[in-house]
Parts: structure tokens; sequence; C-alpha cells
């Protein structure tokens, strides 16, 4: 092992990267978010997505989706991590449990005449996406999936004049009639 | 109004506070006075159940009050200003946090109609503190106050351990509401920390530890802060099984230094055997211990043949740096006594003596060894006499960090839990001697001492003053190499010998220090003078600062170099250049 000089053991890990998504209930309290946020910073784990809000209002729970890389062993020190925070109810893996449903809303703006707006209306049609507001240079398409969908959709859109895109991030849900 | 005047329950926000600290059997805190805490220094100047210790640094307030914590069990409790207060908080609050150490901390807070405004002493104390607390509140509502109170002694006490701050605005203070005695409901219904080990599991490691041929026990700082029984129960334990034991820094004292079982500690600077004996084993009870980086060396190449078993109440703990076979959540005492309880009804003790000799090889190397010097005091030594002058005696010792702190890990033999004060985790210069003025304050007729080095010592040495302040008799033994010598250690080791800003050209005289400070100053020169002066500081029933002249060069060995595994230590006899360099070959050194 060839490591410069150091006070530390340096060690590279080379096990597989892997996305999960979690879903965490919490105590919807000044700070929750910024406490979860803090985490992921502080130990240097990747949030490629977050999605928060009020899910049980008389009891204040909040309910947080997070979609997550690492390595398995990163993973489940992230679970562990927030599992362990005062306000944290519940971690679930909805990737490790495998019967879950992820969508997400996005709402893409183009900008066009012509043939290509003709294009764009029929790409739309194909992937369920509505019109939510148009001009006579413009639409704004509002498309409901998962992420692999919503992507696919952006990424035709972009030679038919694609202007920006709002995305909400990804809300999961277990498959069945059981919560979490 | 008139029938809530009446109401004994009705009460200012700062009366509240004392009134909770009072409630949660707080007999001393530690503090400084600033503008947004002066409604509670006002109650607190009208009452005596609680008494204030001013320090001379908020953070001097934070180290006394972990020492109190770790060598009470109790939480501590500080009590500091809005702004610089809280900010000079944060390195004990990480301390505490790295440690497991309760701590209650409340800080003032500017009115809230300014907060975010800028105004004089502000800071976003609950932002900076929220990643070095286990929990932190901003009280905005004065009716709130008493349930974040009882709360936050609840989170900062139970489950691990932990600092947790309240922040509370100037007139939330001020504001009257209502006050209730700590209750359940105090708690949130998200925080139940598991106590109680699953059965199935505690069955699963009694089978693996009653095959093992070459087990050993290895506990941390987990058993301290389970409690007195936890170290009892880890005896018996050791005792049922006639297994070794070793432990981490934060561990010392659950398992007597003295027990016949004992391999002394393990990890960068542990004893041969200890280290070789984890390398080695083939079942390992790890409890309350974290396979922190100091302790595991080379991650690879840690304890490559054994099966391990880890008791641990923080899930977090398990499967981060290593991955164990039979992991155990729950309180280690719980744990340790349904454990030992399964051992003793379906296993026997196995037949290790094979093990045990290999062992004997181990310690044979002596590895905690040192050239003996007639001239100059060789640190070891000065610890070694220290340590056998205060034997028997009612003592407490808390140290720095660098080389003495792990000369005093090697060298003083601690024989009780809730002993031994060090900066572990987080490795604070400057924590001894404010610990060991929170350790005076709640065992004020014991013996404590500050072992400590002369650049870690000028960190907090402010801190004389209330030492003095309070008729607190530590004694700062200061093992003066006028060296940082952990880090010049380094730099001899890795950095080609480069010392870099690492030798301190100007020391103040100590002894005159000592005097200007209003305590006793003695110096140690000769080895000859070793014994007679630290009998002289022990028996001085005033607060000391010795100056112990050591030699300067010394390093601190055993020692597992960067990068390498258990079996790879690098002892005291064979330390010479060539070997050293060959120990750290494929470093920066060599290339």
């Amino acid at each position: 092992m060839n490591q410069p000089a150091s006070a530390y053991f340096m060690e590279e890990r080379h096990d597989p990267i892997e996305a999960h998504t979690l879903s965490v209930l919490v105590q919807n309290e000044p700070g929750v978010l910024a406490r979860v946020i803090g985490l992921f910073s502080g130990r240097g784990y990747n949030i490629e997505s977050l999605t928060v809000s009020e899910t049980e209002n008389q009891k204040h729970v909040s309910r947080i989706t997070i979609v997550t890389t690492g390595t398995p062993m990163v993973i489940e020190q992230i679970k562990h991590q927030l599992d362990r925070m005062v306000p944290v109810y519940r971690v679930v893996d909805m990737t490790l449990s495998g019967r879950s449903i992820e969508r997400e809303l996005a709402m893409v703006k183009l900008r066009g005449t012509g043939e290509h707006r003709v294009e764009a209306l029929r790409l739309a049609e194909a992937f369920r996406a509505r019109v939510i507001d148009a001009t006579t240079e413009s639409f704004v398409f509002e498309i409901t999936g998962n992420s692999a969908k919503i992507n696919q959709f952006i990424d035709l859109m972009r030679p038919l004049g694609l202007v920006e895109v709002s995305r909400t991030g990804v809300a999961a849900i277990a498959r069945g009639p059981e919560g979490m | 109004m008139s029938d809530k005047s009446h109401d004994p329950n009705q009460m200012t926000g700062a009366a509240m506070i004392v009134r909770a600290l009072i409630d949660h059997g707080v007999k001393h805190i530690f503090g400084y006075p600033g503008g947004a805490v002066l409604p509670i220094y006002d109650e607190l100047f009208q009452q005596d159940e609680v008494e204030h210790i001013l320090v001379r640094h908020e953070q001097g307030a934070g180290h006394a009050a972990e020492g109190y914590a770790r060598s009470t069990g109790r939480p501590g409790v500080v009590l500091v200003t809005s702004g610089p207060g809280a900010t000079n908080m944060v390195t004990p609050l990480t301390d505490a946090l790295m440690d497991s150490i309760p701590l209650v901390c409340i800080t003032g807070q500017v009115p809230t109609h300014l907060i975010g405004n800028d105004a004089f002493q502000e800071c976003d104390t609950v932002g900076i503190t929220r990643p070095c607390t286990k929990h932190n509140w901003l009280v905005r509502n004065v009716n709130d106050l008493a349930k974040v109170l009882h709360e936050a002694f609840y989170v900062a006490s139970t489950g691990r351990p932990g600092p947790v701050v309240v922040d509370v605005p100037k007139d939330v203070q001020f504001a009257v509401g209502t006050y209730h005695p700590p209750r359940k409901s105090d708690v949130h219904v998200s925080y139940a920390p598991r106590v109680k080990g699953d059965a199935s599991q505690i069955r699963k490691a009694v089978a693996l530890l009653a095959s093992a041929k070459r087990p050993v026990i290895y506990s941390g700082g987990g058993v301290i802060n389970s409690g007195p029984e936890a170290s009892k129960l880890l005896r018996q334990l050791v005792e049922a099984t006639g297994f070794p034991i070793t432990s981490t820094l934060m561990g010392l004292g659950a398992y007597p230094a003295s027990g016949k079982n004992w391999l002394g500690m393990l990890g960068m600077h542990g004893t041969y055997e200890a280290n070789m004996a984890m390398h080695g084993c083939d079942a390992m009870l790890c409890v309350g211990a974290r396979f922190d980086d100091r302790i595991t060396g080379r991650i690879d190449a840690f304890s490559p043949g054994s099966k391990k078993i880890h008791i641990d109440i923080d899930p977090s703990s398990i499967n981060k740096n290593i991955r164990v076979d039979i992991p155990i959540i729950g309180d280690a005492g719980n744990v340790l006594g349904d454990l030992l309880q399964v051992f003793k009804a379906e296993a026997k003790k196995p037949d290790i003596r094979p093990w045990w000799q290999e062992i004997a090889k181990w310690r044979a190397r002596n590895s905690l060894s040192y050239k003996k010097n007639s001239d100059v005091i060789l640190p070891q030594f000065a610890i070694q006499r220290l340590f056998e002058a205060t034997r028997g005696r009612d003592v407490y010792i808390t140290t720095e960090v660098g080389q003495h702190q792990m000369w005093a890990a090697q060298f003083f033999g601690f024989e009780q839990p809730h002993r031994w004060m060090t900066s572990g985790g987080l490795g604070t210069m400057g924590y001894g001697l404010p610990a060991a003025i929170g350790v005076q304050v709640a065992h004020p007729g014991s013996l404590v001492i500050d072992i400590a080095g002369d650049a870690s010592v000028q960190m907090t040495m402010q801190e004389m003053s209330t030492a003095i302040q309070y008729e607190l008799p530590v004694k700062i033994f200061i093992l003066n190499n006028q060296y940082m010598g952990m880090v010049r250690q380094w730099q001899q080791l890795l950095h080609g010998n480069r010392l870099s800003h690492t030798y301190s050209e100007a020391l103040p005289d100590f002894v005159k220090l000592a005097e200007a400070f209003g305590c006793v100053g003695i110096q140690a020169i000769k080895p000859g003078d070793l014994d007679g002066a630290i009998k002289e500081m022990i028996n001085v029933k005033r607060p000391v600062l010795f100056d112990c002249r050591v030699a300067a060069l010394e390093n601190c060995f055993p020692m597992i170099p960067s990068g390498k595994a258990h079996n790879e230590m690098l002892l005291p006899a064979e330390a010479n250049d060539e070997a050293t360099a060959a120990a750290f070959a494929g470093g920066k050194a060599l290339v």
C-alpha cells in the first residue's frame, strides 16, 4: 500500500456505488431539514434528490424522500445516522424493500414555432404530458413519472426549443396495504 | 392576573431555568456571564441551591463540565452568553460529542425580534452547534421552556450520551409563563434509544465465545458511560470466561490495570500483546467501543481471522468501519448482564491455555520498556513515579493531548471507572486543566491531577485563576519537553525530521507563573529530585503547577506506523533510525 506519509490510514474502497431511495418520517419542527441536510454535507454523503412536505398535519409529521448514492456500507451508515437523530421517527429504505413506486413531477418550458411545436405536442401526448400554459410561441408541459421517464422527455424536448425545467424531486411510497 | 400571580408555577423564563436545574438535581454549573444571560444570572444570585463556578473563558467552562460529567456519570451543565460565549463553546461541545459526554449547555440569545438582524453579540447558535451537539433547541416561547429543558437533560444523559444546547433569547428569559416539573411526556416521541439487547443475538454471541480458542475482549468508553454496574459486569464476564481483555483510551479503568487478564491499552500506542491478540484472535467481543481509526490500524488487515461481536447503544457505530458478525444494539451494562447470565447457564469456561501461552510470549517483548536514565527525567519514568506515589489514594487523572497523554495511558494504572478524563475523539489540547477543575468541584476531597504537556497546558492556562478562586487544589503535572512532542514525533517519522514550528522558543517560567496566579510552583529537573517533589505536590492543599523537566527528544512507543496493521508494530527497543525509516517505507520519507 502506497500512501503519503500521514497520521491517518488512507484506504480507498472500491465497492460498487448504489443508488437508494430513503423515506424518512420526521417531527416537523424548526431546523429539522437543516439537520438532515447538514448530516449529508457534514459526513460527505451524496444527495441526488430530496423532497419534503408535511404529510400528517395533526401530528406535525413530515415525510422526506431522499435519493442518495454510496457503497452498501455508506448507505447503511446513512440510514443509521438519520435514524438516531432526535426528531426522526423512522427511516425506510424503499430500494431494499423492493416494492416501492417512485414519482416525480416536472414542468418543462419550450419556445418555438412551426414544425417544432407540432412535434413537441406529439411527443407530449405520447408521454402523457399535459399542456398547462401556452402562448403563440411557447408551451409549458407538466409531466409525471419516474425519473428516467422525465429525463427521457427532457432529452427529447431539447432540440425542440427547451427553455427551462423545474422538477420536484422524487417522492416514493411502498406498494400494498401497509404504511411505513 | 391576580390568580396567576399566586400560582407557584408562574415564573419568568430565567427562573424556570434555575428551577429546572434544581429539579434535575444539579448542584454545580460552570459559566460566564454576559448581556444575553443577565436575567438568569440575576436568578442565580438569589438562591443557593445551585453553585455557579465562574471560569475565565467559556471553553474552560465546557471542559470543566466534561470533567464533572465524566467523573460523576451525571450531566455537566454550562451557562454562557450569546455570540462569543456560544462560539467559544464549540470546541467542548464537539469534544463531548466525540467522546459521548453528557452536557447541557444553556446559551443566551439576543431578543427574538432581533434574531437575524446581526444584533450585538448575535450568532446563529443553533446553526453553529447543530453538527456538534446530539440535539439543540432555540426556545421562542416561554411556555415551551420547561418541556425543552427537561427534554434536554433526558436526551443528553440517555442512549449514547452527548452534549445538547438550549438557546434562550433574552425576552424569553424575562417573559412570564407556566413551569412544570419533569414528566414523561416532555420527551420527543421520535427519540427512543434501545437499551435491551436482542436475546437471540446474545445467544449467538455466547455460542461464539464458548467455542473460541483465541478470544479477546475489547472494551471502550461505552462501558464507563453505562455506569459502574457495567464495569462490575465486565469484570465478572472476564472472570467467568477467563478471556484476555484490552481497552481503548476511553475505556481505561472499566477493567482494573492490576487484573490478571489485562493486556493493556490497544491501538496506535497500545501494548504489543494487546494489538497482537487483536490481530490473532478468532473471536472478538467489542463492547462500548467504535473501531476508531486510532484503534484499528490498517482496516483491510484488521483482525483478519476473527468473528466479531459488537455491543453498542448507537446503531450507527455498527459496521461503520469494520464489518461485524454479531451486532447487538443495547446498553453495555444491560447487554453484559444478559450475556453473562446466558454464558453462565449454557456455557463453560473454554480451555484457552495455548492462547495465553502465546500472549505470554508477546508480553515478554516488554513493549513499554524504555532506557533508564539517571541524568534526565524520562517522561515515562515521571508518570511511573507519579503512579507509585498516588497508589491507593483517591485519585482522578485528567490529561491534555499528545505524548504525555499516551504515556499517562500506558504507565498510569487505573483500577476503577470514572477516574480517567481525557480527550480521545477530538484530541483537544487544553482539555485537561479545566477538566481537572470540574472533577475537583465534583470531588472536593480527592486528589485530582492533570498530566499535562507544556504546549497543551498553555491553551487553557487562564483557568488556574478559577482554581484559586474556588480553592480547588488541582495538581497540574507538566511534562515539560519544550516541544509539541507528538507533532514533532510525526515530523521526525514522516516529514524528514523537519521540525516545523514544534519547538517552543519562549516558555513561561511555570514556577513564577504559579506564584503569579497565587498557587504553588514546583520544579523537578533531576530524576533524584522527582519523588520528593511529587510528594510535596500531593501534600500541598492548594493548586500546584508542577514543572517536570523531561528528556526533550523522547518519543512515544510502541507504535503502529501509518498504513500498517496491528502485527506490524514498532517496538521501543527496535525504534532506531533505520528501523523507523523501514517501518514507514512507502511513505513520503522514501519517495
